[in-house]
């Protein structure tokens, strides 16, 4: 058996109201991980970074707080992305599964977690995507689903295609999923990219490559597991996300 | 088909995370931040994303501005995301160690999702939150926190609004920021919007987001 999570089910240590103020829950404050605003060699965040220095904010109420958002934000089906349609869609089939973690190892339970990919040809579904493929009658790219008291969530799809986009002579993003997740606090809210494990465009996207440290570009390299992978019917991988770590109230130790 | 590896045996998954950390309750590295891109909207759009409250909540304020690039042209591919208070000040949620309060407005969600349109523009419907008290037993002006992501941002980027006609004097967030860029934190109301202002959505309560350049919005680290 797996060793069992503790699920992250608020502890009541913050429900006490410290001599002129309010005890909270803070979260890591990871440095050096995130890709810069700035990273000229992905272009379009030339405009599109403040320049000035940003403002330490304190993690008060509306921070440690967010929207818990779960099952009545998905609907039956929206976990399939093969079965949206009369037809299934062209392409690999596979099953992505995973769980939803945050840095101090715990579970991040009932969820939200929304995708949303390119199709089996690397088009997507919007009016933005002109490129020269064929887009696919039978998928859309969508896909929302709630991780369970383990934090853990499941879903179908296809493989996504590679596409051209304009950064750079011969630029092509290597085959990816958007995942969009919001945790329990505000100060939690992460969209991410999961990618293919073996991709060679890996080395050649500025995307990936603008986060800084090699083990966190590796972190976003979902596992193909072949024990998992259903026999006859789709291929497994396994890709788990850790949010910022919700730490334990200041001063939690000191006499009540 | 010498070279096919044997398949693993059947039996209880490693206990590991899919990139090689024990799963044994000890601290995990974190997952870093990439670009919604540009197609954000296939996932992101929800039909009543912009309902903080639902249409018809009497008082409802609509809150929004143009999300502008550091040429001052819109961003129309880019999406702000609200989370706030309830008009007493309260939160929904087991970390509000007042205890977690269900709003006393039918339908509250706390929680607004605006995708900018072709204008760049933003607007989510809202109540005006309530003062909400701080750690430091200082106590915070009505807010909005305000996340800003589009193509071209590898994350997002965190900011605030806060409300015209408060007294913001005692707002410990605001407090750290230079007195001369406190202004692109706070709306302003319909009949104050200057004239040169961009071409803005048909809102209420006004604030554009200047990602860079002059009049830079504050943004914050947290």
């Amino acid at each position: 058996m797996n060793q069992p999570l503790r699920p992250d089910v608020g502890e009541p240590a913050s429900a006490v109201r410290a001599a002129g103020g309010l005890r909270l829950p803070r979260y890591e404050r990871p440095s050096g991980l995130n890709p810069p605003l700035d990273s000229p060699a992905y272009r379009s965040s030339g405009l599109r970074h403040p320049t000035q220095p940003l403002v330490l904010m304190p993690q008060n109420l509306t921070e440690i707080t967010g929207p818990l958002l779960g099952s009545g934000r998905v609907l039956p089906g929206d976990a399939d992305l093969t079965r949206q349609h009369d037809d299934e869609p062209l392409g690999q089939r596979i099953v992505v599964s995973g769980r939803v973690l945050d840095g101090t190892g715990r579970a991040v339970p009932d969820t939200l977690v929304e995708v949303w990919q390119a199709n089996a040809a690397g088009r997507y579904r919007h009016l933005r995507d002109q490129w020269p493929a064929p887009l696919d009658p039978n998928f859309d790219g969508l896909g929302r689903v709630v991780t369970d008291s383990q934090g853990r969530y499941t879903f179908t799809t296809i493989q996504p295609g590679a596409y051209p986009w304009g950064n750079h002579h011969n630029a092509w993003r290597p085959a990816h999923i958007h995942f969009s997740l919001f945790g329990r606090a505000f100060t939690q809210r992460l969209v991410t990219q999961m990618y293919f494990p073996g991709d060679p465009l890996h080395a050649y996207d500025p995307i990936m490559q603008s986060i800084p440290d090699e083990q966190a570009r590796q972190r976003l390299v979902a596992r193909f597991d072949l024990a998992t992978t259903q026999p006859e019917w789709a291929l497994s991988y396994h890709f788990d996300i850790v949010l910022r770590g919700r730490l334990a109230t200041p001063f939690e130790d000191d006499d009540e | 088909m010498s070279d096919v590896p044997p398949a693993p045996a059947p039996g209880p998954e490693p206990a590991l995370t899919s990139f090689g950390a024990p799963l044994d309750g000890s601290r995990l590295p974190l997952s870093a931040s990439q670009t919604v891109g540009p197609f954000l909207s296939i996932a992101l759009d929800w039909a009543d994303g912009e309902q903080v409250v639902p249409v018809g909540t009497p008082g409802a304020v609509r809150v929004g501005g143009v999300l502008l690039d550091g040429q001052g042209e819109p961003v129309p591919d880019g999406v702000v995301e609200t989370w706030q208070a309830d008009p007493d000040g309260r939160f929904d949620h087991p970390d509000d160690p007042r205890g977690a309060s269900a709003s006393s407005v039918p339908g509250f969600r706390g929680f607004g999702r605006s995708s900018t349109n072709e204008s760049g523009h933003w607007q989510v419907l809202t109540l005006k939150p309530g003062a909400v008290p701080a750690a430091d037993g200082s106590t915070e002006a009505p807010h909005l926190d305000v996340t800003v992501m589009a193509r071209g941002m590898l994350d997002r980027v965190v900011t605030r609004l806060y409300f015209p006609d408060d007294d913001h004097c005692d707002d410990v967030v605001l407090a750290a920021v230079p007195r001369h860029r406190r202004a692109t934190l706070v709306a302003v109301r319909r009949e104050d919007v200057p004239p040169d202002a961009p071409p803005g959505p048909d809102v209420d309560v006004r604030l554009d987001i200047r990602l860079q350049g002059q009049d830079e919005t504050v943004f914050f680290d947290l």
